[in-house]
């Protein structure tokens, strides 16, 4: 069976003067796949992901997200894809309601869509109690459920995650992957960065940054078959070591 | 005084490399001093006037010829009687009326003196100040022409009355002024965001959890910013020496050591600033409105305090930079020293001391 | 002793950020702080460092109580807080001239301490701590924080954020920090670098949950632990949750941890019941525990209470 390829990234550079942050990078994501982007600090991950997300235009190269062309339809990205970052997530002087309410209504959502989601987030996450608490009163955990919740409010066929479970406690991160499990199984395309190798081997496929390019791209279970080791956390370190 | 010395070290590293302080620092007073110098210039050609000569007699028109052959001067018209000025002002056509007064030779004959009024359209309050003193630079020399070889000396009185703008500040007035708020901005707005970015970047948590006392790091923040400061006023006082022609009739040392003094209670101000505010947006919001905002309108730089109604004259005396001001133009304008001025300097020495106090006293040992 | 702390509380407003925490630190001890964000490690770490005064209980560190000596303790404690805290505009050797200058020391004095380390960055002395990667901004942080010989060395979250090969260095220098004599208090997010400590705390919602050393805390985990797999890991959570004598459900990278309420579990009745399920490749074998087992069993008791 073919799969249908959502990402489409050949030969993407970015260069800052004469440092050049990304290499040349190519790689396919597919259609309702769970998609590891990891790479040491500096490797070039997060100025990858900027360009992917359109708020970076790469130096050459070409790639297209969701069937858009990322140097000429940055707009037409952003408007079908979500996006949440560990920095920035949600107003901590807002309430739960009110970033929802604001957020929905920047991707265009209909007052009677925002309303409807409202509900549905609520229930999902259990946050029925706490809804009109300010988010900033909530611990990081359910911040960061709720950011993915919010990030997903207009239905993008894909959502890019920077991070999102950094310092999250560990049943909170599972109960977060769980999210994301239930989301690619309905058909969304998830992109994610994170530091937790443990989180690595729940991704379909992973691909790893050193500096600059992609040494290894492939399923966490081949990944391991490849450089003869049992856990992702070796792959990673092997192949960042081996550069150095 | 290792330790201090290598805090002062840091400091000037932060300084010298982050651009944006540098262009405060130095960038502005210059840019500020030249727009001031631009925007104001007191050179003024083929003025419009109008000659109200009650007299009509020799002296007067020997005064009216020298003032016509100037080259700054246009006489327009004559008027017949003082309910014309007003008219002739409306038309716009002329700046000045130079009034003569009745029998003004016959006064200048027996009472050895004569009156000359100039009356002068003052809402271009700058022009109207220049006028001014070109026709009484004309009249004075007119004078000494006339006392050449006589006894007793003959004097030409000049009344100067100006419409519309009665409270005029004169263009030396702007330099004390622009001179004080710029030192008061570099040192009160640089040092308390120089502290609070600390705290913005933990750094400051570092520092705390560090033998360094706080009068070491107090000390250390405000000992750059008074030898740059001072630096500043040089600049301030050199330009306005070329570009306004600024006299200097006082001592410039003492100028040199008020300057200090104005620039450290602006410090501590700044040092008091950064020990109640977290971030460096808030030190400089609290900066611009708490600092700026009283020493431009409350200090007598723009607007006269006398005119000011009497609660606003009370407030103004706890801003230092009235009493700079003060003391600056006494030594620049009217080069009086500090036998004259030993008030003014006590006020900002007591002021500079409450202040350091203050922040010594309010600077927090912990984070809370 | 090292650190001791007597039943300490601190609170924020309304939120008890620590709340009646007790423990204590052997000289030349590596004590791990394990815990999410949010846990009170950070108030805690203030609270040690002098920074923060606690609402109840008592402290020393180094045997100097941290409200009455608060000016011993700052001179004999180094501390490396959770943000970067170095100066952006200063090179590598300008910071660490600087701190060393404020503690009244040189960089020769007390080489031998870091030279470890700052062999490592030393070749970009002259580069400005704000272009460094950040494996090399935390090695020269920790240049800067044992610049004078701290008895005492304070750690709050140094590797979060930080790649898995600049942690493992990292952890690395730790050791051979503690060889030398030197009493550490570290904090961390990551559970697998708890079990580079001598003794850790858990601690979760300003509470501590155990205070033990690694082995023992694997070594007391009261339940047998199962790897699960299937070739669908999302439905097996999913499966697994809604087993009857389920008793709690992770996922653990490629597997699933599983355990069970009931002692004589029987795991062929599980498998049985995934494969029913519509599962294939379905592996369940017993394994080991590991400290984060631990945590989320004592994180998901001590909530329940």
């Amino acid at each position: 069976m073919e799969r249908e390829k959502i990402i489409e990234v050949k030969d993407l550079t970015k260069s800052f003067g004469d440092f050049t942050a990304v290499k040349s990078i190519t790689f396919d994501v597919y259609k309702g796949e769970i998609f590891g982007f990891l790479g040491a600090n500096g490797a070039g991950k997060t100025t990858a992901m900027k360009m992917l997300i359109g708020i970076s235009t790469p130096t050459s190269g070409s790639a297209t997200v969701g069937g858009f062309n990322v140097f000429t339809q940055a707009d037409l990205v952003k408007r079908n894809i979500g996006y949440m970052s560990q920095k920035f997530s949600m107003y901590d002087d807002l309430t739960i309601k009110e970033n929802i309410t604001f957020f929905g209504g920047i991707y265009g959502l209909s007052r009677k869509q925002i309303k409807e989601k409202i509900k549905q987030v609520l229930v999902e996450l259990d946050l029925e109690q706490v809804a009109n608490n300010l988010v900033g009163s909530l611990p990081l955990g359910w911040k960061q459920k709720l950011a993915f919740s919010v990030a997903l409010l207009h239905e993008p066929k894909i959502v890019f995650l920077d991070e999102p479970t950094g310092g999250v406690d560990p049943i909170t991160r599972r109960q977060f992957w769980e999210l994301i499990y239930a989301e690619a199984n309905k058909g969304t395309t998830i992109f994610v960065t994170t530091h937790y190798m443990d989180e690595a081997e729940y991704c379909n496929r992973v691909s790893i940054m050193v500096d600059g390019t992609i040494e290894a791209l492939d399923t966490p279970k081949n990944l391991k078959e490849q450089f003869n080791v049992d856990s992702m956390n070796a792959v990673f370190l092997k192949l960042a070591r081996n550069i150095e | 005084m290792k330790r201090f010395i290598g805090f002062v070290r840091k400091e000037f590293y932060h300084i010298f490399r982050d651009r944006r302080s540098m262009f405060i620092l130095f960038g502005m007073p210059i840019a500020q001093i030249m727009l001031f110098g631009f925007a104001i210039t007191n050179e003024i050609n083929n003025v419009n006037i109008a000659i109200l000569d009650k007299s009509k007699d020799a002296e007067t028109k020997v005064i009216i010829g020298k003032i016509s052959a100037s080259k700054h001067f246009n006489i327009e018209n004559d008027i017949l009687n003082e309910s014309q000025i007003e008219s002739v002002f409306k038309k716009g056509k002329v700046k000045a009326v130079l009034v003569f007064e009745k029998d003004f030779a016959r006064n200048l004959a027996t009472q050895k003196s004569g009156t000359v009024q100039v009356i002068s359209d003052a809402t271009d309050p700058n022009t109207a100040n220049t006028i001014t003193n070109y026709t009484q630079a004309i009249l004075q020399l007119y004078q000494k022409e006339l006392n050449k070889d006589v006894q007793t000396p003959y004097q030409i009185q000049v009344q100067s009355q100006m419409y519309y703008n009665p409270e005029m500040k004169s263009v030396f007035n702007f330099v004390p002024g622009v001179m004080t708020v710029i030192l008061m901005l570099v040192s009160a707005m640089m040092t308390s965001i120089s502290i609070t970015r600390e705290k913005e970047l933990g750094t400051m948590e570092i520092l705390l959890v560090s033998p360094l006392k706080p009068i070491v790091v107090i000390l250390g923040k405000v000992f750059p910013y008074i030898f740059l400061s001072l630096i500043n006023a040089v600049v301030i006082v050199v330009l306005s020496i070329f570009i306004f022609n600024m006299p200097v009739e006082g001592s410039l040392f003492l100028l040199g050591l008020e300057s200090i003094l104005f620039i450290i209670t602006s410090l501590t101000l700044g040092v008091l600033i950064s020990t109640i505010s977290e971030t460096q947006q808030t030190a400089l919001m609290i900066s611009l409105m708490g600092l700026m905002l009283p020493v431009i309108i409350l200090s007598g730089f723009i607007f006269p305090l006398s005119s000011m109604p009497l609660p606003l004259q009370v407030i103004s005396n706890i801003i230092p930079a009235k009493w700079f001001i003060i003391i600056v133009k006494g030594i620049m304008l009217k080069g009086v020293g500090l036998s004259m001025l030993w008030k003014e300097t006590l006020i900002m020495v007591g002021m500079a001391l409450f202040f350091t106090i203050i922040s010594i006293k309010k600077y927090k040992i912990r984070l809370e | 002793m090292g650190i001791s702390v007597k039943n300490i509380s601190k609170s924020f407003k309304k939120v008890k950020a620590v709340e009646n925490i007790s423990f204590e630190v052997a000289e030349g001890e590596l004590f791990g702080l394990i815990g999410p964000d949010g846990a009170g490690k950070t108030t805690l770490f203030r609270i040690l460092t002098t920074l923060l005064i606690a609402d109840e209980g008592q402290a020393t560190v180094a045997d100097y109580d941290v409200v009455k000596d608060y000016k011993s303790i700052r001179k004999s404690v180094g501390y490396m807080p959770g943000k970067f805290s170095l100066y952006q505009d200063l090179t590598i050797e300008e910071n660490l001239t600087f701190f060393a200058t404020i503690f009244g020391t040189t960089i020769e004095e007390n080489y031998d301490l870091i030279k470890d380390i700052y062999v490592q960055i030393e070749p970009f002395k002259d580069r400005r701590a704000g272009k460094l990667s950040g494996g090399m901004k935390q090695k020269l942080a920790l240049c800067c924080a044992l610049i004078h010989k701290p008895k005492v060395l304070f750690l709050d979250e140094p590797t979060t954020g930080v790649d898995p090969v600049s942690r493992k260095e990292f952890w690395e220098m730790l050791k051979r920090l503690k060889e030398k004599g030197i009493t550490i208090l570290v904090s961390t997010p990551y559970m697998d670098e708890a079990a580079l400590c001598d003794r850790i705390a858990l601690i979760q919602d300003g509470k501590i949950l155990e205070i033990e050393t690694p082995q023992n805390i694997v070594a007391n985990y009261s339940h047998k632990i199962y790897n699960v797999a299937s070739h669908d890991i999302y439905n097996l959570l999913l499966d697994l949750k809604s087993y009857p004598t389920m008793h709690s459900v992770y996922a653990f990278g490629e597997f699933v941890h599983y355990t069970d309420k009931e002692t004589n579990f029987i795991p062929a009745d599980l498998v049985k019941y995934l494969l029913e399920k519509n599962h294939s490749d379905v592996e369940v074998h017993l394994t080991n525990a590991t400290i984060e087992d631990v945590f989320m069993e004592l994180a998901s008791s001590n909530k329940s209470n």
